[in-house]
């Protein structure tokens, strides 16, 4: 177990690595996220207070689609040379090999959400300073959901024909209990409101352990067989 | 033998929903509400009843056939998860026809049918994915995984809407304390057997197909190898 999870820290700098030295996938999601806050200022001519009913769901849609371009790179950059059959054929377990892409996944996808999260603050005029630190434990939680069901779905579409195509149709749907809870949080820490959310929370929360537990342990069908 | 069970499953399913036809348009009084209309209760909630069924079929399937990597349990999921998609996009249409007429709109983000809808979502993606797997064992488990993926997901959904209570156009007997008239009861389950019985028909014509397309993969493959 300890010699699994070490593996998997070992797979996550690995990958953390790799793209820090190209920064391929963290350019073009950072990018793909600013294009789309600002594609939402135009389709949108609301007002202040309107703005904010919409705030929270606007912006997991951005974290969304700018988490696909990350998840979507998690195995597939192994392929070129045969290093995914190399990772797989190593002796640490599968599950070890997924859970660092995973790490390495989420520690990317939190950095665009935070260096996008000012930037929407500052186009639409949401104050998001007062409910930072609620709104960062919102992010942690509901980023693991996301990137650890996105990885799952990476590893199944990596030899899928079209999976570029095949990965949003199948990660979507899925994670529509975990964006509804996370959508009514986030616009009611925007919006100030002191509302229970203990309801929308738990839900995120059951969530992550659910498809956690259940791709940690299907994983090794996928990636071994 | 297999022939036999088909047409026999197929033609008690068929006769048994033509006989079941006839008592809701011709005996059964309307409902005391809603008039004729009402009666689509008796299609609408069977077949989602159906539906569901079928999916929890699908995953005990595909549960199997990763416990075994036998590709017998593949072909029934496959087959039995297209009859579920047949039978809730039945309970999506007859619903969207029957809320035009009783509520004026033809869809609204209820929990029910946002809950059925994302069904058919989760289980389209299934389907669409497969044909762009072309190695059997591949495609096989990585299908399985797909289908107890998306029936984990399914209560979840349900919940998430749930919590929002506004998000709700039944009305409150439907979901939580109403009982069915008893002369509507056995209409309601012959519905439901009927479509069984024609749903368990069409999944094993179509598991035949299934394994028929394998076995041309495999010596398709062969060929090539040669």
């Amino acid at each position: 177990m300890k010699q699994g999870l070490l593996s998997a820290l070992f797979i996550a700098r690995k990958d953390l690595r790799t793209e820090f030295r190209t920064k391929e996938a963290l350019n073009a999601s950072v990018s793909f996220a600013l294009v789309v806050l600002v594609l939402f200022s135009f389709a949108f001519d609301l007002g202040r207070d309107e703005f904010y009913d919409i705030s929270g769901g606007l912006l997991w849609l951005v974290y969304v689609f700018a988490g696909a371009l990350i998840v979507n790179r998690s195995f597939i950059r192994e392929v070129p040379n045969d290093c995914l059959d190399v990772l797989i054929a190593s002796p640490m377990p599968a599950w070890s090999l997924f859970l660092g892409k995973v790490i390495a996944s989420f520690v990317l996808l939190m950095i665009v959400e935070l260096v996008s999260l000012p930037v929407y603050g500052l186009l639409n005029n949401i104050h998001w300073v007062d409910s930072f630190w609620p709104h960062l434990g919102l992010m942690i939680l509901a980023t693991w959901g996301i990137t650890i069901t996105g990885v799952a779905f990476s590893a199944v579409t990596v030899n899928v024909r079209l999976r570029e195509l095949m990965l949003p149709v199948l990660h979507y749907p899925m994670l529509i209990p975990l964006l509804i809870g996370a959508m009514q949080i986030s616009t009611a820490l925007l919006k100030g409101d002191g509302g229970d959310l203990s309801a929308d929370l738990r839900l995120v929360v059951v969530f992550d352990a659910m498809f956690s537990a259940l791709s940690l342990y299907l994983i090794e069908f996928i990636l071994v067989g | 033998m297999r022939d036999k069970t088909i047409y026999t499953l197929g033609i008690s399913g068929t006769l048994l929903l033509l006989y079941n036809l006839h008592t809701i348009l011709m005996v059964l009084p309307d409902e005391a509400a809603q008039g004729t209309i009402g009666k689509m209760l008796l299609i609408h909630a069977p077949a989602a009843i159906a539906g569901m069924t079928l999916y929890f079929v699908a995953v005990a399937y595909s549960i199997m056939f990763l416990k075994t990597k036998n590709f017998a349990y593949d072909s029934a999921a496959v087959a039995v998860i297209e009859v579920a998609q047949v039978f809730t996009l039945i309970n999506l249409v007859t619903g969207s026809i029957w809320g035009h007429i009783i509520w004026g709109i033809w869809w609204t983000w209820d929990a029910r049918l946002t809950r059925q809808f994302m069904c058919f979502m989760l289980y389209l993606g299934y389907l669409l994915m497969r044909p762009a797997l072309n190695e059997a064992t591949q495609r096989a488990t990585i299908s399985a995984f797909v289908a107890i993926f998306a029936a984990a997901d399914i209560p979840l959904v349900w919940l998430a809407i749930r919590v929002h209570d506004a998000r709700t156009q039944h009305p409150g007997p439907v979901l939580e304390t109403g009982t069915l008239d008893p002369a509507w009861r056995i209409p309601f389950l012959i519905s439901w057997i009927a479509f069984m019985l024609i749903g368990s028909a069409l999944a094993m014509v179509r598991v035949r197909q299934e394994n028929a397309r394998r076995e041309i993969d495999s010596l398709r493959r062969e060929l090539h190898a040669i």
